[in-house]
């Protein structure tokens, strides 16, 4: 009986783990099929023995305009392929000064929020959080118009002052709530000890708000890495990143399954990389050593 | 080493909020013991943060030594302080806490080294140095706390309320070495609880604070006998001293309800007025139980319940409409329901004004 009841958990996990990794898997074994086994009617699932993989569909979007494919027509796509490289860098670039900065000032607003006396402190919380109850398309006209006038669109400060502004609410909140844990006697601590307050923040709540810091941060991450809409219009010609090309490359006649399946697995894997690095701070959660409560 | 002098303080957290801390003066001589004690809310702590530069006082001068120390930073004031929930940096190791205000000075590792060493051993937790804080009980985490406090010689020692967080046996052993440590130390230390028995065990002097209002300032012995207000009286001692409200009628003070009156001693007389509103007061080991028997005249009443502690036993006698709580040897042996007779020990009274709740009788009035 309960031998019956362990092989069912297993079983029903297994097919959870299955519902949520095979569409992952299905993107990685296309990006290395050719294009007669990416359009095959009968689906090939296992590498070496269903398929031959190749590298080629990874080769064409890191360095080739166009590309011969497996049965030897040739495919043009509406948009360069070969741009893939130049947006990808334009993606990191973007994403990790517009995480950066957010974190960066996101930590300092919510520590002065949460230590100290701020007429109208609940106010300017929700003034704060009313920045992302729009979703960004709402915006984009008057950013636009606004873009266009000061000559910011199809630049790496337009996107990334937008995605830091956009980020900044949620680092905001989720930081002042972790600050409100943290007891203020450790910057009283070392304060008497004989540094000033910025040391001890420097010093002593930084090395603690490290964990709360890297979760914001993946979370900004995901959110500026993903976004398409404001890159999609407002970076048209120059430092656009990777979401709007990853529609652009699906083509004019046919799509290019293989090759957009390779970008998609380039695409996803830094904020794979990151959130795996950070992964025990996201864990590990909170906790206060030495102050006993 | 160095005497602090407050002059005047005020605190206020806002208007219309009661000041936390009111026209608050006290002199702390060199090498002190002084233990600032209240109820809590009580403004001890805001005073004692005052002192450490953690709160800026609305009003009135703060000394430390000679220096005028009001717009000094808390880590140019040379003082040390220990928190009630410790504060040890969580991400260093014992070592490198006890050492951080050392490093702040920029000395030179060896000698950084050398200091926590020596307080290390003098606390005995050399074989903790290496440790993370957060893993070792609160017993140790309180010497650590400690060490960090030492380490930079401060010339003041500040201490909120650190023991009360141990366990009651520990708190018994930290209360005599922390005596010890500052006599040997012989550094002013003020140091802030709400437990009348470090106060009284552990100070060379205590202030007593209620309400923002500093109460009496005196040797621990003093503010138990000679209690300068009707709070301080009722606050120190336990059992709690015995409280009547009543007035004055000619010799004697009677109860609001006129079933309990005692007459005043003749020294006593000249300090109260007819009719005037007083509380009376009488601690516990003052007053005396006996059988109930016709030779011995006193306030007739009846044990309510016993409280046998073993060298002593409490009784709740109920005498003349009031509920007086007595203490007695043990080897006298009531039960509740017995008649008694109960007998005040005249020359340890207590009488308040009860508008301005101060004491009515000076410290010696029963020797003059």
């Amino acid at each position: 009986m309960r031998i019956a009841k362990q092989a069912g958990f297993y079983v029903l996990l297994g097919v959870v783990l299955i519902f949520f990794t095979f569409p992952l898997y299905w993107i990685v074994a296309s990006s290395f099929k050719d294009r007669s086994d990416v359009i095959s009617a009968t689906p090939k699932l296992i590498p070496f023995i269903e398929f031959t993989p190749t590298t080629n569909n990874y080769r064409d979007i890191f360095f080739r305009a166009e590309a011969t494919t497996g049965t030897g027509s040739t495919v043009t796509a509406s948009a360069d392929i070969s741009a893939f490289r130049d947006r990808l860098l334009n993606s990191i670039l973007i994403t990790g000064a517009s995480t950066l900065l957010a974190v960066f000032f996101g930590t300092l607003a919510a520590y002065a929020v949460s230590r100290f006396n701020i007429p109208l402190e609940n106010d300017f919380m929700f003034f704060v959080l009313s920045t992302r109850m729009l979703p960004p398309i709402v915006v984009l006209i008057p950013v636009f118009v606004l873009f266009s006038d000061l000559g910011l669109r199809d630049s790496y400060f337009g996107l990334i002052l937008l995605y830091t502004s956009f980020n900044l609410p949620f680092v905001v909140w989720i930081m002042k709530g972790f600050f409100d844990e943290i007891p203020s006697e450790y910057e009283e601590a070392a304060m008497i000890d004989g540094y000033s307050r910025f040391q001890a923040i420097y010093k002593i709540v930084i090395p603690e708000a490290i964990p709360a810091m890297a979760a914001t941060a993946v979370f900004s991450i995901i959110v500026s890495w993903n976004e398409f809409v404001l890159a999609n219009f407002l970076n048209r010609d120059s430092a656009s990143t990777v979401p709007p090309y990853l529609n652009s490359i699906i083509g004019v006649g046919a799509v290019e399954w293989g090759r957009l399946a390779a970008a998609a697995v380039v695409f996803v894997l830094p904020v794979v990389i990151f959130t795996f690095l950070v992964r025990n701070h996201l864990l590990r959660g909170v906790t206060f050593g030495a102050v006993r409560r | 080493m160095a005497e602090i002098t407050l002059q005047n303080i005020n605190k206020s957290f806002g208007t219309g909020i009661p000041l936390a801390v009111n026209d608050l003066s006290l002199s702390i001589r060199d090498g002190e013991f002084l233990v600032l004690l209240g109820p809590s809310g009580c403004g001890k702590t805001t005073t004692l943060r005052m002192i450490a530069g953690l709160e800026r006082q609305s009003s009135g001068d703060i000394r430390i030594g000679e220096r005028l120390v009001n717009d000094l930073r808390p880590g140019d004031r040379d003082i040390a302080f220990v928190f009630q929930f410790y504060a040890l940096y969580p991400h260093l190791s014992v070592r490198d806490n006890i050492g951080f205000p050392l490093k702040a000075q920029n000395l030179p590792s060896a000698e950084v080294n050398r200091r926590v060493e020596n307080v290390a051993e003098r606390l005995r937790i050399t074989h903790l140095l290496k440790s993370t804080p957060g893993r070792l009980p609160g017993g140790e985490q309180q010497r650590v706390a400690l060490g960090r406090a030492m380490v930079r010689q401060p010339q003041v020692f500040l201490m909120d309320e650190p023991l009360t967080n141990l366990d009651a046996s520990l708190r018994t052993d930290m209360r005599v070495e922390l005596k010890h440590l500052q006599h040997d130390l012989a550094t002013t230390m003020v140091y802030v609880t709400h437990d009348q028995i470090e106060a009284m065990s552990m100070s060379h002097r205590i202030a007593v604070m209620n309400n923002g209002l500093l109460q009496q300032v005196d040797t621990p012995l003093n503010i138990y006998k000679h209690p300068q207000t009707l709070f301080v009286g009722t606050f120190i001692g336990s059992p709690p001293m015995n409280v009547v409200s009543g007035k004055i009628m000619g010799l004697r003070f009677v109860s609001d309800d006129g079933s309990f009156w005692i007459d005043i001693p003749p020294a006593a007389q000249k300090y109260t007025t007819h009719g005037a509103p007083t509380v009376f007061g009488v601690r516990a080991e003052d007053l005396t139980l006996h059988e109930r028997a016709a030779a011995i005249s006193g306030i007739a009443g009846k044990i309510l319940v016993r409280e046998p502690l073993g060298d002593e036993t409490i009784y709740g006698v109920e005498a003349a409409g009031e509920t007086l709580t007595i203490k007695t040897p043990p080897r006298l042996r009531f039960k509740p329901g017995d008649n008694v007779t109960v007998t005040v020990n005249h020359s340890a009274i207590h009488l308040f004004d009860k508008i301005s709740e101060k004491a009515l009788l000076p410290e010696r009035w029963s020797n003059v």
